[in-house]
């Protein structure tokens, strides 16, 4: 356990964030040859929203990839609490408390918004399949504690209206919003948000924009978010990351990061003073 | 009067056949649904079960003649007469170190292949099952004699007896029938109780739905797969249970699969409740067509009717009856 401990760190709206969560060392990703991510090391703190930014094919969705398992780095660590993890499977890094949501939403369509949240419980059920079929009175009851956790999270995020619909029925946005819940009722340490606004209108970007805070908040679930609309990015993230072409090219906070010449140049492009 | 009576008759024991194609087309379906692969091997993999429950019943030596042959003995029996209970019992076990072994060594090797690779995969390993069946068990005839009720039913016959007057002699109705009747309706039950409230049964689901996301909740797909696998192979056990005390253990048991394939067409690939309607249709199907049509071109028809009855829904209702609907978008 060598925790690695930091200053303090003061977000512009005043709050302080802990210690690395996570810490990303010298990642390269590299599929055949293409370079995927290039040496890139940064951190995430225990209680931020961090944000991941670029322009496309910078290697954002590939970061978070390796971040959820789903990609195994060519070369670097990945730290998590303060523990160098090994090379993991995709379920073993859910196991840990690592939640995330996709780009192209991943849910089970068929099912209702209640059974998709439900399964977001999976890594927190113990009974055993054996125990589930010789003493039914404790499965039950575990069931029953898991439905009240779920129906906390179906409030929180205000779809009590389509708990019983199959998601694949349900609009766009909604189904965001869902995605999102399935991912809450694992009670992550670690909540990873690919584009959590893509395809949204402008209502339906304020309301993930207040649920993503209040998750922050009142959970204090640490987040690490990519998304492509700078005004949310600014307004919703602590610290941000920037990259381009695999490479980091900037890290810091959102103002900081909006002053970086090479950021002004790779992404953002214009607005020189 | 007496001809309304012989058809119902008919149609009951077409029921009772229905079941069995139903048993077999429920191993399909469920690994179907959870992995995308249709699973040729479902009916050698109920012939293995049946050849492994005689074998370990009748205290039969696995590969007796391979060693014998090669080593020169003359071993044959162990010399024990197993309850069958407990044959059925470490059967399961066997199904079980199949379903991981088929993980470990095909499955695992496969993943995001195309579904026609691992049916070609599904392929092989049925042959590579029938090869093992018969070289751990022999190649006989067996009989398989776990104490099931045998013969007509003579309560079904007194009581139907009355119903026709004098010529009529009441119902026939095996016996085994309505046993495996029975077992099919407990079956189905557990397995859709477990499917929508345990755990295991909610990731399975989540799996058959969408791979990606049901890593990204902390399901391994290797344990459903094992899991799937196992309960396929259970299914499998129950069917070749069934068959084998009906017309022996042998090779053309792993022929009835040939018969779950019309199920599965009228019923839908990904449909449970599919498979059991669809085996009722197609064994009332061609019991009343033998019955009816039957004598006027010449009978046999059994052997092709259930063929035809799929290719008429293929053209009305590809998905069959319970099957998702397939669209596709442009």
């Amino acid at each position: 356990m060598n925790m690695v401990s930091y200053e303090p760190f003061v977000t512009e709206d005043g709050r302080t964030i802990g210690d690395a969560v996570m810490e990303l060392r010298n990642i390269t990703l590299r599929f055949g040859g293409v370079v995927a991510i290039k040496d890139i090391s940064f951190d995430i703190r225990e209680g931020e929203i961090r944000a991941i930014i670029g322009p496309n094919g910078a290697g954002k969705s590939s970061m978070l990839n390796v971040i959820s398992g789903f990609y195994t780095p060519s070369e670097g660590e990945v730290w998590f609490e303060g523990r160098k993890r090994p090379q993991m499977r995709p379920y073993q890094v859910a196991r840990q408390g690592i939640a995330r949501t996709f780009q192209n939403i991943a849910l089970f369509s068929g099912m209702s918004t209640l059974d998709n949240i439900m399964t977001g419980r999976i890594t927190r059920m113990k009974s055993s399949l054996a125990a589930q079929a010789l003493w039914w009175g404790k499965a039950e009851r575990e069931e029953s504690e898991h439905r009240e956790a779920v129906e906390k999270i179906i409030d929180f995020l205000e779809i009590q209206h389509i708990r019983k619909t199959p998601v694949g029925r349900l609009p766009y946005g909604l189904q965001k919003r869902v995605e999102l819940g399935r991912a809450l009722a694992a009670e992550p340490r670690l909540l990873l948000l690919d584009e959590p606004m893509a395809g949204m209108n402008v209502e339906e970007k304020e309301d993930m924009s207040r649920f993503i805070l209040d998750v922050n908040d009142e959970f204090g679930t640490t987040i690490v978010l990519i998304e492509h609309d700078m005004g949310v990015v600014m307004d919703l993230s602590d610290r941000v990351v920037v990259m381009d072409y695999g490479k980091k090219i900037g890290d810091g906070p959102p103002d900081e990061v909006r002053r970086n010449q090479d950021v002004i140049d790779a992404y953002l492009g214009v607005s020189h003073d | 009067m007496t001809n309304f009576l012989y058809a119902v008759e008919v149609m009951i024991n077409g029921l009772m056949a229905g079941v069995l194609y139903a048993l077999v087309a429920l191993g399909f379906v469920l690994i179907f649904k959870a992995s995308g692969i249709f699973n040729y091997a479902q009916g050698v993999l109920a012939l293995f079960a049946a050849l492994t429950l005689v074998g370990l019943q009748e205290g039969q030596i696995p590969f007796a003649h391979l060693i014998n042959a090669t080593l020169g003995t003359e071993l044959h029996h162990f010399g024990w007469h197993m309850p069958a209970l407990l044959a059925i019992l470490l059967t399961v076990g066997v199904m079980i170190l199949l379903a991981i072994a088929i993980e470990r060594f095909i499955l695992k090797h496969l993943v995001n292949q195309e579904p026609i690779i691992l049916f070609m995969a599904t392929i092989g390993l049925a042959y590579f099952l029938e090869g093992l069946g018969d070289i751990m068990w022999g190649a006989d005839i067996k009989t398989l004699d776990v104490g099931l009720p045998q013969g007509g039913s003579m309560w079904i016959e007194e009581k139907t007896a009355v119903l026709g007057g004098d010529g009529f002699y009441g119902f026939f109705i095996d016996r085994l029938d309505i046993v495996a009747a029975l077992v099919a309706a407990v079956l189905v039950i557990s397995l859709t109780v477990f499917s929508q409230y345990s755990k295991q049964g909610r990731a399975l689901r989540a799996v058959a739905d969408d791979h990606q996301a049901a890593l990204s909740v902390g399901i391994s797909l290797r344990f459903i797969w094992v899991l799937v696998w196992s309960i396929a192979g259970f299914v499998a056990l129950v069917a070749g249970i069934m068959w084998g005390a009906k017309s022996g253990v042998q090779f053309s048991l792993s022929l009835i699969a040939l018969k779950a394939l019309p199920v599965l067409m009228l019923g839908g690939f990904t449909s449970i409740p599919g498979a059991i309607v669809g085996g009722l249709i197609i064994g009332v199907g061609e019991k009343l067509f033998e019955f009816t049509i039957g004598p006027m071109i010449g009978g046999a028809t059994e052997n092709w009717f259930a063929y035809v009855l799929a290719l008429v829904f293929l053209v009305f209702r590809p998905q069959g009856l319970f099957g998702e609907k397939i669209i596709e978008r442009v």
